[in-house]
């Protein structure tokens, strides 16, 4: 049984995949993250992360398939599921190996796997378009925050970024502990420890907030109310769309 | 400038705004520019629910809902004593920009009353939009109503400034339309709808020549019909649909169920409720005549005037003519593939990529999604040899197809006609 660990990042996986090509010696199983893990299985080899490796896999993907199939694969990476490196690895040596490309081959189950993650990766990070409500502060920035599913937020910044290009903002991952901040010139990732923010619905701290921003936040949850046809009530359809795991975060739910 | 005194006033004309069933805000793709705020994407974006199932896209909003006109469907008829109040320009263009820059709204959909005269009222929704684009250098997405009565220049200014224009039918005969709406006839409908679709073939083409000349309500125009508050069928509901898609070129046709908010008025009818279901098969035919090749008449027709409330319009197609049937996945043409039932577009893309590769059988449809329920009567593949439409009588299908609980709910119909499209992320 061949079992390899690495160190969680996407680089890192590519240069699994390197790996397992130079070693001819393809997994059985991956572990990510903690070493301690691995103690248990005696086995594992342990990859070092090299840019180099990771940079040769993927153009690699790019020139057996597509640029597009070589960043479904990294969005695929940021679902975080368990058993998303393995598939990786099988969806790779699969694009690597064919003489054609097979990214759109939907009899292979493996294809058909990873669309389907993708999808739902894809998914979740429009959710995260649709339903991020940033707060007004008191130095008239804005802030934002959730706890995605999947890793998805870095999907979502171009999007913030050119709507909201003349305002400051923050969208944190409260599940992940980290975010992007934007200074009206760059985004950049921001890690916080003393971030003052409720975690059971991501509202800053009172004190932070600007004067009206309760004011706009009661208007929003009146017009939630007020656009809402009685006589065609559908809490299924409601729930269908909104999933319930947000409604925490937002104003017209609390 | 927005105080709690707004929370009132949003309060009445949210309310009153509420009926408009029109929720897109796709068919503009705008960058935003420098130092301003917001874009606008081709597909949209919702951003919340309404409890009815609804998407939340824009801040749906009146500016007066004081009108001087006496339509009997509507809630803010002259005739009811209910409640009036007006926005100011301002504060509608403040309300606008706080919820935007909250991310709580895609952009605005601004309608009114009719309030003095048509003329009156355009000019200070036309003043909204203005300032939103000039002042506060807005690039979302902005709909706006058109006032029926309101002169050309007006609706020439308003598509400067609007993504979308639009222009209610409600009614979809004249007759009844003046019976209902004694107000308005078609002609103050339909010719602001010519004058929208003139200046935006007419700004398309100076754009062909000059790229910096003045866009026209660039995402094109919709409008509403009212069902059920007449007896007009869906045959002339749909024809009516199907000429305003080809000779005005319109975006979107929305249906909307007959809500009695005016129950005391006899010349409505007494519904106990909204007719959802058949709201819900005349978009799945509106759907079949813009994305799937349908002509009006073959979704319904003088001999079948009205929709099937229980088999949704595709399948009572293909049980009409059984001849066509069965249809080789492997080998048929794409406009043929989109006519089977239980196959969407989306799983006929990953048809059309996959058997370029090998020979599909029914394993891999059900994995690309095609609902093999209601498919498998009207296909053959390498394999199946199930009994299809010919061998076992269209009468029999329809029955089978009945029982099954396969059709799904009027909930998932509405789920998947209400989810905006959209493509995948880049
Ligand atoms: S003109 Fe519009 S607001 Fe006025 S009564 Fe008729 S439908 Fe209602």
């Amino acid at each position: 049984m061949t079992i390899y660990s690495f160190d969680n990042t996407f680089e890192g996986l590519l240069t699994l995949v390197f790996e397992c090509y130079s070693r001819k010696q393809f997994p059985d199983e991956i572990l990510s993250g903690e070493g301690s893990q691995s103690v248990l299985f005696g086995s594992t080899s342990n990859i070092v992360t090299d840019d180099r490796k990771a940079e040769r896999v993927w153009n690699g993907i790019i020139s057996r398939s597509s640029e597009d199939n070589a960043h479904r694969i990294y969005r695929v990476f940021l679902s975080g599921l368990p058993d998303a490196p393995l598939l990786l690895v099988k969806y790779i040596r699969l694009i690597i190996d064919s003489t054609k490309n097979e990214e759109t081959n939907f009899s292979l189950p493996v294809v058909v796997e990873v669309n389907k993650l993708h999808q739902k990766v894809c998914r979740e990070a429009q959710r995260i378009h649709m339903f991020t409500r940033f707060q007004k502060t008191i130095e008239g920035s804005y802030y934002a925050s959730y706890a995605p599913m999947y890793d998805v937020l870095p999907l979502c910044i171009p999007h913030f970024s050119d709507r909201f290009a003349d305002q400051h903002w923050i969208i944190y991952d409260l599940k992940r502990n980290y975010g992007f901040l934007y200074d009206m010139k760059t985004v950049s990732r921001v890690v916080f420890d003393d971030l003052k923010v409720n975690p059971q619905n991501g509202q800053l701290h009172a004190s932070l907030l600007a004067e009206d921003e309760k004011l706009f936040q009661r208007l929003w949850k009146q017009y939630f109310k007020s656009i809402c046809i009685e006589e065609r009530r559908n809490d299924k359809v409601h729930r269908q769309h909104l999933p319930k795991r947000f409604w925490k975060y937002l104003p017209e739910k609390l | 400038m927005i105080s709690e005194s707004s929370l009132e006033k949003l309060k009445i004309l949210a309310g009153a705004a509420k009926y408009d069933v029109s929720c897109a805000s796709s068919g503009t793709k705008r960058g935003n520019t420098q130092g301003g705020i917001g874009n606008a994407t081709a597909w949209g974006i919702c951003h919340s629910f309404a409890e009815d199932g609804r998407c939340i896209s824009l801040l749906k909003i009146m500016l007066s809902n004081y009108c001087i006109y006496d339509c009997a469907y509507c809630y803010n008829r002259k005739s009811n004593d209910i409640p009036r109040t007006s926005f100011t320009p301002d504060e509608i263009a403040n309300l606008t920009i706080e919820f935007y820059r909250r991310n709580y709204i895609e952009g605005l959909f601004l309608s009114s009353g009719v309030l003095r005269n048509p003329d009156h009222t355009m000019e200070q929704m036309v003043s909204v939009v203005k300032k939103l684009r000039t002042e506060q250098r807005y690039n979302g997405y902005i709909h706006m109503k058109t006032i029926p009565g309101a002169s050309q220049q007006l609706v020439t200014e308003a598509g400067r400034w609007a993504d979308r224009l639009s222009v209610n039918i409600e009614i979809p005969t004249e007759n009844n339309l003046k019976i209902l709406a004694p107000d308005k006839d078609f002609k103050s409908v339909l010719e602001p709808m010519k004058m929208i679709s003139t200046g935006i073939l007419e700004s398309k083409e100076e754009r062909k020549n000059h790229r910096n000349a003045p866009l026209f309500s660039p995402s094109g125009q919709s409008t509403q019909l009212i069902i059920g508050a007449t007896n007009d069928t869906d045959h002339t509901i749909l024809k009516l649909s199907s000429a305003l898609y080809t000779r005005r070129d319109l975006k979107r046709v929305y249906y909307s169920g007959y809500i009695p908010v005016n129950s005391y008025d006899n010349r409505l009818p007494a519904l106990s409720a909204p007719p959802l279901r058949r709201e819900h098969r005349l978009y799945q035919a509106d759907w079949l005549m813009r994305f799937y090749g349908f002509r009006s008449d073959e979704i319904v027709n003088t001999e079948n005037p009205n929709l099937d409330l229980d088999l949704d319009p595709k399948v009572n197609w293909a049980l009409r003519n059984p001849h066509l049937f069965p249809v080789d996945i492997n080998t048929a043409d794409p406009m043929m593939l989109l006519r089977v039932p239980g196959i969407g577009t989306h799983s006929i893309q990953l048809i059309l990529m996959a058997r370029k590769h090998q020979r599909l059988n029914s394993a891999h449809l059900k994995k690309m999604g095609v609902v093999m329920k209601r498919a498998q009567f009207f296909i053959t593949c390498n394999e199946l040899r199930s009994q299809n439409v010919q061998d076992l009588k269209p009468e029999i299908v329809r029955q089978l197809l009945l029982d099954k609980k396969s059709l799904g709910s009027d909930a998932s119909v509405q789920l998947k006609l209400f989810y905006p499209m959209t493509p995948a992320l880049r």
